[in-house]
């Protein structure tokens, strides 16, 4: 118990003082999830949505993948992301291994997946009721797919926020991409698997307690922001 | 739609402060900088955090480190994703050498193995030597945490057993834990399990979860710990700095550098004894 109390102390007294390295592993950590999770959003959505949307063959096969790939193992990725970026790797030349960028790509990578299965999942509901009117008042299927955004708008946001969830609490891949460099790949989750190895518990507990903090406020404000679209 | 101007206002300004986020990392990438593939220890016991604000303040270099234990760091370097290698395992160091992905190992410090296991020594090998003590760990089944990760600490602990004439292949059994992870998580798990472990004296004289843990064995001219780096050759990797790559080579067996090795203190404490003019270190 002692642990817990010495990490909301340490947690208080981080938020407090709030130093320079803290700062810029929380900006590093929101920057690299945010892009990320936007990245696999504007991706994903129309893939999901057109999924849904269009009658293509083969494309049973299509949503089972996407969603097997929701099983898919975070440091698998890593290790293929980095394969791929290694200076003897295929993309060897971008220079890109152990940077920020890397990260990002990383974590599309995994977010991907989960914005495309769950905006089919939405889509499909949603256009069991409307598409067929839709369709009949003149939009094409492309054209349609404005409407079911508006209509959907609430899941899609939940959609945006669990891409968002899978980045931010990202470790394994990370470290793999990233190195894990001080001031320049360490984000919040790769320095509390530093410092539980350093056998500092309470200081990377309470790196966890303000992680979490932060992925609720922005999951709050996501929600306003849903909220304040649908009260319109 | 009356929803597109607040979405479309609140997607660009999450977009922006993403992107003010990674500018404000990627700016660093148009200093001087190089890659240094390292091990845990020289992270893990504060050596990195305390040495390369200094290095960079005298030479401009900003120093990324990999903290990834002495084979994955010189595999790093291999695929030519680094610019320098700072490892401790001698035998390893000269391998890569031989293969040509190294220009010239250079000495630049030492310390010690201990031997870590539980304060009231149930295998009782308290002030024995090093390799008595294995074989009683290995004969009482004590459990025993082993890195199993290529290591600079993993290779030595191998070569420990071998010369206690060990064949762990054969001998081996339930006591001894392989857990293919870094100092830290090694330190972790004996702890927690109360068993025994190889460590360098830096990781554990900066570890903060010791639990019932203590030094049992230590002083054994066997556990003796060089570390030594290299410039990655750049006939293999032209992605390599090979300029900055030597100035902080240059730096570290400089005296000024060896200086500030042995500068560095835990509660007083020296954690690295500086060797780099060592002819045979």
């Amino acid at each position: 118990m002692q642990d817990f109390t010495d990490a909301l102390h340490t947690a208080a007294a981080l938020i407090v003082h709030f130093d320079a390295e803290l700062r810029g592993i929380v900006v590093l950590s929101l920057g690299v999830s945010l892009t990320a999770s936007i990245c696999a959003f504007v991706i994903g959505s129309p893939l999901g949505m057109a999924l849904a949307i269009y009658r293509l063959r083969g494309r049973g096969a299509f949503i089972v993948v996407a969603n097997a790939l929701l099983g898919l193992p975070p440091v698998v990725v890593g290790l293929v992301v980095y394969l791929l970026l290694s200076r003897s790797g295929p993309l060897g030349s971008l220079g890109i291994l152990f940077t920020p960028t890397a990260m990002v790509i990383a974590q599309t990578a995994l977010g991907l997946p989960i914005v495309i299965a769950l905006v089919h999942r939405i889509t499909v509901d949603i256009w069991a009721t409307y598409g067929d009117p839709l369709l009949i008042d003149g939009a094409s299927r492309l054209r349609a797919m404005i409407p079911i955004m508006a209509i959907g708008r609430e899941g899609l946001i939940t959609a945006f926020l669990a891409a968002f969830g899978r980045a931010i609490a990202e470790v394994g891949a990370i470290i793999v991409v990233g190195g894990n460099i001080r001031g320049y790949t360490r984000t919040m989750t790769t320095a509390i698997a530093l410092e539980t190895s350093k056998g500092e518990l309470s200081f990377a507990l309470a790196l966890g307690i303000i992680l979490i903090i932060l992925s609720m406020t922005v999951s709050a404000l996501s929600l306003i922001f849903g909220r304040a679209l649908t009260s319109r | 739609m009356k929803q597109w101007p607040q979405f479309l206002q609140a997607s660009v300004f999450a977009m922006l402060m993403a992107a003010a986020g990674l500018m404000g990392s990627q700016a660093h990438a148009q200093e001087k900088s190089i890659v240094v593939a390292s091990t845990t220890s020289t992270q893990d016991s504060g050596l990195f955090g305390y040495l390369l604000p200094i290095v960079r303040e005298k030479t401009g270099i900003v120093v990324r480190v990999l903290a990834q234990g002495t084979g994955q760091a010189l595999d790093t370097a291999r695929r030519c994703d680094a610019d320098v290698v700072f490892v401790h395992a001698k035998s390893a160091e000269e391998k890569f050498l031989a293969e040509g992905f190294g220009v010239k190992r250079y000495p630049v410090m030492y310390n010690d193995f201990v031997l870590i296991g539980p304060k009231d020594d149930p295998a009782g090998i308290k002030g024995k030597d090093i390799l008595t003590a294995l074989q009683t760990i290995k004969a009482k089944g004590a459990p025993f945490i082993s890195r199993g990760d290529r290591s600079g600490t993993n290779i030595a602990e191998l070569a420990l057993w071998k010369e206690a004439g060990i064949d762990l292949a054969k001998d081996k059994g339930p006591w001894y834990k392989e857990i293919g992870q870094g100092m830290g998580a090694a330190l972790n798990m004996a702890s927690a399990s109360n068993a025994y472990v190889l460590s360098d004296r830096g990781t554990w004289l900066a570890f903060a979860n010791r639990g019932d843990l203590a030094v049992l064995v230590e002083g054994d001219k066997r556990l003796f710990n060089q570390y030594g780096v290299m410039l990655v050759n750049p006939a293999k990797c032209p992605s390599v700095k090979r300029e900055p790559g030597q100035q902080f080579i240059d730096w570290l067996i400089s005296p000024a550098g060896q200086g500030v090795i042995a500068g560095y203190k835990i509660n007083g404490q020296q954690l690295f004894y500086p060797n780099a003019n060592d002819p045979n270190a």
